[in-house]
């Protein structure tokens, strides 16, 4: 889960990464008091998880409470690259800057290791920073038990080059952004950029921090730093339901078991659509090892719901599930949808193959239900499911 | 021969006593796996009944191994204490360590790969969030479905557990030396490459099958391993050509980055190590097919 600005600042405050003040705010008019609570001037920023919002306009000084508001009128609503700003953060003003650096963690997955990364050329793109001058970018590995204390981050300024006179407020930094790596479960904290400033402070005056889901269990604070609003509605229904769904933009709604066979059909399907007026699929869901009838009720409710959908590829390999089960599954959902007087419209193409395929597909021709399709095979379903959204759009 | 897993190996579950470690356990003795213990502190002196087996219950890895001679080790411990239970294995030294448990942390699977260096490696990692590994007619470890196919000569690979058994059942009258999910996770014990070179000096695996999905560069690595050391023949299948940038596609470590880790890339690189990479699984299986004249 990546989160906003403003709250990897809060992250980073609560861990004792020198941030300067700042609230966020959703309405203009709440930018007068906290541009006063400032003492009279603030940096509006816009909040959107994307980058490249200063460019955008998204970020403007303000050099009293009225200004403030203004800006926050101009900033909240705009669209940042297809991102609408929603809530704007009002930062305190940053002192003079003399330099700009570049720090984060994040685990590098080539070496099973988290890894460091700096660079004295910081305020830009890391990206291009490790493209053009790869030089100016210190990679670090971390081993996760050791962790880093004040001796492993002096190694990681000197690796960086940073000049002698920030190095140990850049190392004490660097201490308290592991500390919030650690101790929020995240798989990245950036902090870009990291300031002096003339005044001779060392500063997180932006940052980005991607939090773990999987851990949850032991990260309850997390759960309010999802962006509610901004979920898509049938993710966020399927997400009410523990359902592990991804939106897509196609026709071809999909239900599958596994992940790996879920995104195999997706690009099953793709292909087939592309002699098929070049229908897409609509979705990723994986209804995982179980697939009970309520499982498969929740999920065909979800795909059915959504109005781009123009048919359903039901794609299951029965490993330890059986395809009986699969299928009663099915024709179960379908009733259950029925009663619930939800009208099922759209034609679903059912693929069994593996444990007891036999049985369920003998469910389902017994059940004969009018909009049920079998095809044995998964790229003979793909095709027809492709052949059924297209002659629907 | 096969890898990593034969008759010979001595398995016991960590999490035995659990609904799925239960479910699971009686389904690998169905499947002819020597399963000679469980491991429960709690429950440590008794034993469980699966039809008509009886499995004695430990109070730890390294208890159980004393006792048994145990040199496999497969888990079904919830997230939440998976950490402390492969940190046991490592620290009991088993040999193999099979972690099935599904949605464990970064910070601690990291953790644990990182103690499993320090330690020297002595214990093999596969997994976490991977089916396991099944050699079929001797041994099965994990959550593969021992009825899918018969030994044969075919080492398959997978980061993926349904697209494992896919394959599986695919070339099922071909059969499999080996087959090894090693798991979709940002973090895991057994990669590719560790499969591929154990399958290529596995005198009983005579064609390899990898398959893929998008997320990180383990493919691209494996692309340049096989050019350099594999002689066998490698069929490769890639998953996630249309995923979006940025969504993760239910493995937690299935996710396109900016330009990397996509499936064009993986495909593109494993096709200049000579590997023929099928468009779909049932292509992919041609393809198998076609190589070894069956």
């Amino acid at each position: 889960m990546d989160l906003f600005e403003y709250q990897a600042r809060d992250l980073f405050a609560k861990h004792g990464v020198p941030v300067l003040a700042g609230e966020v705010i959703d309405t203009p008019e709440a930018a007068r008091e906290a541009t006063e609570k400032l003492g009279g001037k603030s940096v509006v920023k816009a909040q959107v998880k994307v980058g490249g919002r200063g460019k955008a306009g998204g970020v403007k000084l303000a050099g009293d409470a009225d200004e403030a508001v203004a800006r926050a009128t101009d900033i909240l609503g705009m669209d940042i690259k297809g991102h609408t700003v929603h809530k704007v953060m009002i930062a305190e003003l940053s002192p003079e800057i003399e330099a700009e650096y570049y720090v984060s963690y994040l685990l590098d997955r080539t070496n099973r290791t988290f890894l460091a990364m700096a660079s004295v050329q910081g305020g830009m793109d890391i990206e291009e920073v490790a493209e053009k001058t790869p030089e100016a970018l210190a990679k670090v590995p971390v081993d996760s038990n050791s962790g880093v204390d004040i001796v492993k981050a002096r190694e990681i300024v000197a690796q960086a080059k940073f000049p002698a006179d920030v190095a140990e407020g850049v190392a004490e930094a660097l201490v308290t952004l592991w500390e919030t790596f650690v101790a929020e479960d995240a798989l990245l904290v950036e902090v870009n950029p990291l300031v002096k400033t003339k005044d001779g402070r060392i500063l997180a005056l932006d940052g980005k921090v991607s939090l773990d889901e999987n851990a949850d269990f032991r990260q309850p604070e997390h759960e309010a730093l999802e962006d509610k609003d901004a979920a898509n509605p049938l993710e966020a229904a399927a997400k009410a339901k523990n359902l592990n769904y991804v939106k897509l933009d196609g026709e071809v709604g999909i239900i599958g078991n596994g992940a790996g066979l879920v995104m195999s059909t997706l690009d099953v399907v793709a292909y087939a659509g592309e002699n098929h007026g070049n229908v897409k699929p609509a979705n990723f869901l994986d209804i995982g090892g179980g697939a009970s009838a309520e499982v498969m009720a929740n999920g065909l409710e979800i795909i059915l719901g959504d109005p781009d959908v123009k048919s359903v590829f039901v794609n299951v390999f029965g490993g330890i599930t059986a395809c009986d089960e699969v299928a009663n599954g099915i024709v179960q959902a379908l009733a259950l949808l029925e009663s619930k007087g939800e009208k099922v419209e759209k034609p679903l193409v059912v693929r069994l193959d593996g444990n007891n395929a036999e049985l369920g597909r003998k469910i389902l021709s017994d059940a004969n239900h009018p909009l049920v399709q079998r095809v044995d095979t998964m790229d003979g379903a793909a095709d027809k499911a492709a052949e059924l959204a297209a002659a629907a759009k | 021969m096969a890898i990593f897993l034969t008759k010979d190996s001595k398995v016991i579950v960590q999490g035995m006593t659990g609904a799925t470690g239960m479910k699971h356990t009686k389904l690998m003795l169905g499947d002819g796996t020597n399963i000679v213990g469980g491991v429960n502190p709690r429950k440590a002196g008794t034993s469980v009944d699966f039809d008509g087996t009886e499995v004695p219950v430990f109070g730890s890895v390294a208890e159980a191994m004393e006792k048994t001679g145990a040199n496999v080790s497969v888990l079904f411990v919830p997230p939440a204490f998976s950490k402390a239970a492969v940190v046991e294995a490592i620290d009991a030294e088993i040999p193999l360590a099979v972690v099935i448990t599904e949605g464990i942390a970064v910070h601690d699977s990291a953790a644990f790969w990182a103690y499993a260096n320090e330690k020297g490696n002595k214990t093999r990692i596969i997994g976490p969030n991977c089916p396991g590994l099944i050699t079929p007619g001797q041994s099965n470890a994990g959550i593969i479905p021992g009825d899918i196919t018969k030994p044969g000569r075919i080492g398959l690979v997978s980061k993926s557990g349904t697209l494992t058994y896919q394959m599986m059942y695919e070339l099922r009258d071909i059969g499999f030396s080996s087959a090894v999910g090693i798991g979709g996770d940002p973090v895991i014990g057994t990669t590719h490459i560790d499969a591929l070179a154990a399958f290529e000096a596995d005198p009983d695996t005579d064609l390899i099958v990898m398959i893929g999905e998008i997320g990180g560069d383990a493919e691209e690595r494996a692309a340049d391993f096989i050019k350099a050391n594999v002689t066998k023949p490698v069929v490769g299948y890639v998953a996630g050509f249309t995923a979006p940038e940025g969504k993760t596609m239910g493995h937690a470590g299935a996710i396109v980055s900016g330009s990397s880790g996509t499936a064009q890339a993986k495909k593109e690189a494993l096709e200049a190590a000579g590997v023929k990479v099928g468009k779909t699984p049932t292509e992919t299986a041609k393809l198998a097919r076609e190589i070894l004249g069956a």
